[in-house]
């Protein structure tokens, strides 16, 4: 056993000689002409979600009703701004953390000038970011099937913005909503070929448990609260 | 609580006993099942073709299992070009080793876990706490559990026994805050407490759901947020996960996720569902500076060796078998005794563990099929248990059952003999009593619980011959 990969060739060793007698396949799926089953399959089986852009919205806008999320349809960037404002001051923010980017420095230059800012991109303290009131973050997409907002390290300021402040704030436009998983792994592949950001994460709503008598709580750990700025 | 040298099955079988005789408990955990059940279904009925579907992500993990070592190696190939580290361990000792080095190597002084079923498998918290240091478990429901100094209950829903009030009395007494009646005070006492140890803590370690081959990541699946603050924020991070949960593409988790969560909690997709590809890349902001990830065997191959019940490696650990299993309801989830509790763990726990310790649990089970219906993977649970059985039985008969059967064979063959031994019948029944329920009764293991019925004092041919006598004279008389 070596001290770096451990007992690698006896694992591979066992696995090589257990697989010699092969095993049936008791549920063939469906299968595609290139002999395995393809995303194009997945979307025939999985929950439906309608064609077009509208439908997208549509079913998006009711999972996340139904997820506690709050969506919020704004018509431009100042009613975005005017819209956080609103709840910045409801929930007395004092601190918002975020990340450089082109719809959040938009919307970060809007916000009154005695809200403090941490931009994570500029080195950050974890302490001072755990007891910041929010953090801003943009996506990478936004999931109609599942309700799930998207996020990675370079479109949503690294790995812990998006779920160490106890709020989360997404500011997205609403042309980023892809019908399903299928969909974002594909736009994900394009976008990054073989350089993949270190962290993928598909947020479905606020942070929940069910772990006391199967009764739903919001907040567990994650943001209590997610909100969503929908920009056309 | 069990005594650590009685055999396994005779441990069962008094917590079997134990348990089915606690009402209130039975009716906290059939409460929590009937919630989850009617989520499922709600979500379940969204699917266009559940069945094709779950043809699919069964046809996913077969070309994965099937092909375990080019996957891993993939994966492994992917993930170390990124800086991570691999780590092949082959049992247990070898798994513990590794991290407790790791952390001694380092000066690693709090260390934050999120939910790891391998870890309770290999007793990791243990091995760690025996070295000197701190270990928090995040997720709510192992904070509840190891403050009580409990296994998990359930492998998903690891406190599903526990009602609210003693979760409060648990925390008073354990952490000194006020007893309350809400679930969600009581969450946000266990949010209080941990928020500050993920900041505080220099390592991170978790379980996994998923190995991707294809780009080098793990998938980890959760509801709370701990385990991405546990993978993101600690400035090393392990993960701990076993050699057959892999998956050949990034693509092929936008079929099985949402599978998962639908099986598992009846959700459409679960609260954060995560893929890592390594420690902190150039250019990004944050997360780990070294990734490990320690791939366990720990008998794994034993049952990849046997083709017959190979697909039990298919497993998501959604838990859904558990949820429908009506022994699970009645038993509960410690009475198995083991790691993974329910159907799928009494199919796999005697490759894992020896077969002729843990067959018992192979019998626990009225083979209603209810796991393998519901199984989103499509693995032949019920089946695999009569598998087991069988192989227990070839492996090491019963003593005497063999000399039983030819008894028996022997009379059957011959009827004169059987009719002959019909008449002694109801005299057995007039005798028994005497003996019922002592140490003499050979039937003891049945009257224990159950009554055992009266010998007929004629025989079915008997009756049927006089039967058919009285309706011939009756009719004869008509006439």
């Amino acid at each position: 056993m070596t001290p770096t990969q451990g007992d690698r060739d006896a694992v591979l060793g066992r696995i090589r000689e257990a697989l010699r007698v092969p095993a049936p396949l008791k549920h063939p799926a469906e299968r595609s002409a290139g002999g395995e089953p393809t995303t194009a399959h997945f979307r025939e089986w999985l929950p439906p979600v309608g064609p077009s852009l509208d439908a997208r919205f549509e079913l998006f806008s009711r999972l996340s009703e139904t997820l506690k999320s709050e969506l919020i349809v704004c018509a431009d960037m100042d009613e975005a701004a005017a819209q956080l404002i609103k709840i910045a001051t409801e929930a007395s923010w004092k601190t918002l953390g975020l990340h450089h980017g082109e719809l959040t420095s938009a919307l970060a230059s809007r916000l009154p000038a005695d809200l403090g800012r941490i931009f994570v991109d500029d080195g950050y303290d974890k302490n001072a970011l755990e007891a910041s009131d929010a953090g801003l973050t943009e996506c990478e997409l936004l999931v109609a099937q599942t309700g799930s907002v998207c996020v990675t390290g370079p479109s949503s300021g690294g790995r812990v913005l998006s779920v160490l402040p106890p709020h989360h704030v997404v500011i997205a436009r609403r042309s980023q909503i892809v019908t399903d998983l299928s969909e974002a792994y594909a736009s994900l592949a394009a976008k990054y070929r073989d350089n993949y950001p270190s962290m993928i994460s598909f947020i479905t709503g606020p942070s929940r448990t069910g772990d006391i008598e199967r009764i739903l709580v919001l907040g567990a750990h994650g943001p209590k609260r997610l909100t969503i700025l929908l920009l056309p | 609580m069990n005594s650590f040298t009685s055999p396994p099955k005779d441990i069962f079988q008094n917590d079997a006993d134990r348990t089915t005789d606690d009402g209130p408990r039975r009716a906290a955990v059939r409460n929590a099942l009937h919630n989850y059940k009617a989520a499922r279904t709600r979500t379940g009925a969204t699917y266009t073709d559940w069945k094709a579907a779950r043809s699919a992500a069964s046809t996913i993990k077969h070309e994965a299992v099937n092909h375990l070592d080019k996957y891993l190696e993939e994966f492994e190939r992917k993930f170390t070009a990124r800086g991570g580290k691999v780590f092949w361990a082959s049992n247990s000792q070898q798994a513990r080793e590794y991290i407790v080095n790791l952390a001694k190597a380092r000066n690693v002084r709090a260390i934050v876990k999120s939910k790891a079923m391998t870890g309770e498998e290999i007793h990791l918290n243990d091995a760690l706490i025996a070295e000197g240091f701190g270990v928090v478990e995040s997720d709510l429901g192992e904070f509840i559990q190891q403050l009580k100094g409990e296994a998990p209950y359930h492998f998903v829903f690891p406190c599903m026994h526990l009602r609210r009030d003693e979760i409060s009395d648990l925390f008073h007494k354990e952490l000194g805050t006020a007893k309350t009646n809400s679930p969600e005070e009581l969450t946000m006492i266990a949010r209080r407490v941990l928020r500050r140890t993920y900041v505080e803590a220099d390592m991170g370690i978790s379980g996994g759901n998923f190995i991707v081959a294809d780009t080098g990541m793990i998938s980890i699946t959760e509801n709370e947020g701990n385990a991405r603050l546990t993978v993101g924020v600690p400035k090393i991070h392990v993960a701990l996960i076993g050699i057959e949960k892999v998956v050949p593409r990034l693509g092929d988790l936008a079929l099985l996720l949402p599978m998962l969560a639908t099986a598992g909690t009846g959700q459409h997709l679960t609260g954060y569902n995560s893929m890592y590809g390594g420690p902190r890349q150039p250019g990004e902001n944050d997360g780990p500076e070294e990734f490990h990830v320690v791939l366990l065997d720990n008998h794994r191959t034993r049952l990849l060796a046997d083709p017959e019940q190979r697909d039990a490696l298919h497993c998501i650990r959604c838990g859904a078998c558990l949820n429908v299993c009506p022994i699970f309801k009645n038993i509960g989830g410690h009475t198995y005794g083991t790691t993974y509790q329910g159907p799928i763990g009494s199919v796999i726990t005697p490759h894992f563990r020896g077969l002729q310790d843990w067959k018992h649990l192979s019998g626990a089970s009225s083979l209603c099929g209810a796991c393998t219906e519901t199984c989103p993977v499509g693995i032949d649970i019920h089946h695999h248990l009569l598998h087991n059985r069988r192989n227990a039985a070839a492996e090491k008969p019963a003593p005497g059952e063999g000399l039983l059967w030819k008894a028996f064979t022997f009379l059957m063959r011959r009827p004169a003999l059987y009719r002959l031994a019909t008449r002694f019948a109801p005299l057995g029944s007039m005798l028994h009593p005497l003996i019922e329920r002592s140490a003499l009764d050979p039937m003891i293991a049945w009257t224990n619980t159950r009554d055992f019925p009266e010998a007929a004092t004629k025989s079915f041919r008997q009756q049927f011959n006089a039967h058919q006598a009285a309706k011939a004279s009756k009719n004869g008389g008509a006439k």
